[in-house]
């Protein structure tokens, strides 16, 4: 089916973007890569009535180290550039396996998080690193903020947590007239990530990414529930076995030898604990206890990868 | 809304609604019908062209935002002479086809793979094209003939026969 009609503006800026977005009244939407947005469109499930095109606008597809120790990702950064940087090796695994070679040459970071489909890797990746998601409003067109170039009005009104971002699936705290410029991703210090899917660029159909940051080992999960979940139980298991050894070994986390100080028995508990927490329900893909199971499994591979052992068959 | 790009080198200009999938355009607009569509929705890969030297599912994209692009179709693989690319050669000797329909984008994506690198494995090949939907081959002809061009390409030394968007692509 095709696309019904709608008024197209290519934005030169992001003043020009918001400007746009306001003035559609609601009915605005942001194009980017269009991978996402123009199938929706194509079956009707959306109609905006005007497009804001934002990919001729300089200076959003930057991926650089921001000062506060992340990688900063320009919204328009596309999955290709991601899978290829190697700053953020969890960020390139994680974009490497985003749908196939064309659908990753136009599909951007940026998208994909505004998109905040609960099945998709980036928002899981945020969910995990609390990433941080810069987005520009009405609020930013004095200017004022230090942007990328002359004429710019860059400089994010707003900073948003991912965990306040993604309020439901397809569903974000964005408003109608804001779009995001960049996201900041943390370095982990050890990481893993693990996706059950059926075919090769899949959506997964459970992801599990397992991060340490801050000295805190961190869960999310998607694919279950409409936004990427964390288990803050499993979360608990995996602080306390961590400060556990710190106390016996008499070290630091941060000199723990790879393998460590994860044992298998505390890997097998906290994903028993995420499986048993996370909000699964049945669809056609498989009854809620396939999921679960599936939470345990590719829970228990993540953490193993983070851990350093050697997994066998990992996705 | 007018769009102005270039098609396998040509200079276009087409007048079209914005939500003129480029697809279309090439087809309806500009007659390029090799570029198929299947599910006009992103899914099953037939419409692949290369934009700018990148790999684009045509249905995704609107013709106005190729406005100033480099476009590459199916239609730029053959010689001006007649004279097949070796993709187009190795997928006849192969069994790389059988209706055809998927054919345009199993060779698009493919000449983006062979753009980049001299010597994909089978698993690179079959990663690369996982985005390609065929019903008829098994996939394992194609593959098969992929992995031929490519030698042959190796083979004849740097006289890459047709660039689409080579020049531009990095190199492996």
């Amino acid at each position: 089916v095709k696309p019904p009609p709608f008024d197209y503006v290519r934005a030169r800026s992001v003043e020009d973007a918001v400007r746009a977005l306001a003035g559609a009244g609601g009915d605005g939407k942001i194009i980017a890569g269009g991978q996402s947005l123009v199938p929706m469109m194509a079956l009707r499930v959306a109609r905006p009535s005007v497009l804001v095109d934002i990919n001729r606008i300089p200076g959003l597809s930057g991926i650089s180290r921001s000062g506060d120790g992340g990688l900063r990702v320009g919204a328009l950064a596309r999955h290709a550039a991601l899978a290829r940087q190697r700053e953020h090796p969890l960020l390139a695994e994680a974009a490497s396996v985003i749908g196939h070679a064309a659908i990753r040459s136009r599909g951007t970071a940026g998208g994909s998080i505004a998109h905040a489909d609960p099945a998709a890797e980036l928002p899981v990746v945020a969910a995990a690193l609390d990433a941080v998601v810069q987005v520009a409003g009405p609020g930013s067109r004095a200017g004022s903020g230090p942007g990328p170039g002359p004429g710019s009005v860059l400089g994010p009104v707003r900073d948003i947590a991912a965990k306040d971002l993604f309020v439901g699936a397809l569903e974000t705290a964005l408003a109608e007239d804001e779009m995001i410029t960049s996201v900041t991703f943390p370095f982990p210090r050890r990481w893993g990530f693990a996706e059950f899917s059926r075919r090769r660029g899949d959506f997964g159909l459970v992801t599990v990414v397992a991060a340490e940051v801050d000295d805190r080992i961190r869960i999310a999960i998607g694919g279950a529930g409409g936004v990427p979940y964390r288990p803050a139980g499993a979360e608990a298991v995996l602080a306390e076995a961590v400060q556990a050894e710190a106390v016996l070994g008499g070290t630091s986390t941060a000199s723990a030898p790879p393998g460590g100080p994860l044992s298998p028995e505390v890997i097998d508990q906290a994903a028993a604990s995420a499986a048993a927490e996370v909000p699964a329900s049945g669809d056609l893909h498989g009854p809620a206890e396939f999921r679960r199971a599936m939470t345990a499994e590719f829970t228990r591979r993540a953490l193993r990868r983070l851990a350093g052992a050697q997994v066998r068959g990992a996705a | 809304m007018r769009a102005e790009f270039t098609v396998n080198g040509e200079p276009v200009s087409i007048d079209a609604e914005p939500r003129r999938t480029l697809a279309d355009a090439l087809r309806e607009d500009l007659g390029l019908t090799g570029t198929h569509l299947g599910c006009e929705h992103g899914v099953c890969g037939a419409c692949t062209v290369l934009v700018d030297g990148e790999p684009v599912r045509s249905c995704l994209m609107f013709a106005v935002q190729a406005d100033g692009c480099s476009v590459t179709t199916v239609e730029g693989l053959a010689g001006s002479d007649g004279t097949l690319h070796p993709l187009q050669r190795a997928f006849c000797a192969h069994h790389g086809l059988q209706c055809g329909f998927c054919t345009p984008g199993m060779l698009m994506s493919a000449l983006y793979l062979l753009n980049r690198e001299a010597e994909p494995s089978r698993e690179r090949i079959r990663d690369e094209l996982s985005g390609n939907i065929c019903r008829c081959t098994g996939y394992t002809g194609i593959i098969d003939a992929v992995g031929a061009a490519a030698r042959e390409i190796r083979e004849a030394g740097s006289g890459h026969p047709v660039s689409g968007e080579a020049g531009t692509a990095p190199g492996p």
